[in-house]
């Protein structure tokens, strides 16, 4: 089978399976609600744009790691092998990454709709928001889809996990952080600009590392 | 066989000349006085890590290349070697900043880089305590190692790309905290030998755990 028709027939086994079962996305969507109403009743009076803005961020990154660490601890061992015999190990991981990415998506998606709801509106520069919100999801899923498969070659746990990405997403947080603290206050796209690009980078790299690196994980 | 440890005379050499020479030599007169020495010693400590984590992405590649347990000994070893350095340097650095900037600690790009760089290298050595099989231990650390170390070496670059929008200035006084560029020329004869001087050593050190570690573990063989 060619990459492409692998990777697809991957992607779609992803998605089966989660609609199987719902386990993942079911979980994932109450701890998403449920730590948003904790912040909303948590949180008095009204708040600035900048704590809005970090809150957003550091929930979307708990439940990011929380979601993705799932995806490969549902794996057992001997279907782990049978995909091994079958399937190219850059299928594998590309289509994790974009199985995630997807979820990704749908949770920031709601995490935003819900937030808004709760804390209010504050974003000025919607397009700036959005961009950082797509570019944000991709590199959270890349990042953590990696640090994923590393994590469940090893105890598999999840404080390993989220010991080993948060330092790693640090970056890619502190650049999404600042872009959007941007969309929140100002109208300003020049100087966001730089920014988007250094989130487009980090992005592209982790992908190729995550392709290139993967097939080492995949042999045991 | 001199010709073996040459180069260890020479960091001895070099590091009591930085020593004894550091405090004589003649400093710019700025804000921060005779502090200013410390650059040999704090700034020595940032290389010195520097070079052993460089050193363990290294050889982290060349296990996932040729998978000799060899490789892996000297990717682990030069990480501990790294973060000694490391902790040595943000304690340096923070006695420095409580007498400098009246805090030990400020929001700073160099600051933050160093510290998450070693949140990453802890994480590295606790996800070695978590396999059990050697091989496996090896190889999962060793794309670890390379990923954390890529993105790591991106933090550095992109930091002060971010600072720079922050108002307020990395400290009260002076502009750059760390590293000038511009030295001032008479500090530069202390410096670069200096930073030879604290590089050498932590190679010394570094290759006295490899001996240690292989030792060991032929021990383990002995007795198993």
């Amino acid at each position: 089978m060619t990459i492409k028709r692998e990777f697809i027939q991957l992607f779609l086994k992803e998605v089966k399976l989660e609609l199987k079962q719902r386990y993942v996305l079911n979980g994932i969507l109450l701890y998403l609600v449920s730590t948003i109403f904790v912040t909303y009743l948590a949180f008095n009076g009204t708040i600035t744009p900048e704590t809005w803005n970090s809150l957003f961020w550091i929930i979307l990154l708990f439940v990011a790691v929380n979601g993705i660490s799932k995806s490969f601890i549902q794996e057992n061992p001997a279907r782990h092998l049978y995909y091994y015999t079958i399937a190219s190990p850059e299928a594998v991981v590309i289509s994790k990454i974009i199985y995630n990415l997807m979820l990704m998506g749908i949770l920031s998606v709601l995490a935003l709709a819900v937030f808004i709801l709760l804390m209010g509106n504050m974003i000025v520069n919607p397009v700036l928001f959005v961009s950082a919100l797509i570019l944000g999801s991709l590199g959270l899923s890349s990042i953590l889809t990696m640090i994923a498969a590393i994590a469940s070659r090893a105890s598999n746990n999840f404080s390993l996990m989220a010991i080993l990405s948060f330092p790693i997403i640090l970056p890619l947080l502190m650049t999404l952080m600042k872009v959007s603290a941007s969309a929140l206050t100002n109208n300003n796209w020049s100087g966001n600009v730089p920014l988007l690009i250094i989130l487009l980078v980090i992005n592209v790299a982790v992908i190729l590392l995550a392709v290139l690196l993967f097939p080492y994980l995949w042999r045991d | 066989m001199i010709k073996n440890y040459w180069w260890k005379i020479l960091a001895f050499i070099l590091l009591l000349y930085a020593v004894i020479y550091g405090f004589y030599v003649a400093v710019p007169e700025t804000m921060i006085r005779q502090t200013m020495r410390n650059l040999f010693y704090h700034v020595g400590m940032w290389f010195g890590m520097f070079t052993m984590l460089i050193v363990s992405f290294i050889y982290s590649l060349k296990y996932l290349k040729g998978f000799r347990m060899d490789y892996d000994r000297v990717a682990i070893e030069a990480v501990n070697v790294g973060l000694m350095f490391g902790f040595l340097g943000i304690f340096s650095g923070m006695i420095w900043a409580t007498f400098t900037w009246g805090t030990p600690w400020v929001k700073d790009p160099k600051l933050n880089g160093a510290a998450v760089g070693l949140v990453i290298y802890l994480a590295y050595v606790i996800l070695r305590s978590s396999v059990e099989d050697r091989h496996k231990r090896a190889k999962v650390s060793a794309v670890y190692n390379i990923f954390a170390f890529i993105l790591w070496i991106i933090f550095v670059l992109i930091l002060p790309r971010l600072a720079g929008d922050s108002l307020h200035p990395a400290t009260g006084d002076n502009p750059t905290p760390v590293m000038p560029m511009h030295l001032y020329p008479a500090m530069r004869t202390v410096f670069y030998p200096a930073m030879a001087g604290w590089i050498l050593l932590g190679t010394w050190i570094l290759t006295i755990r490899i001996r240690i570690s292989k030792l060991r573990s032929r021990l383990e063989e002995q007795n198993n």
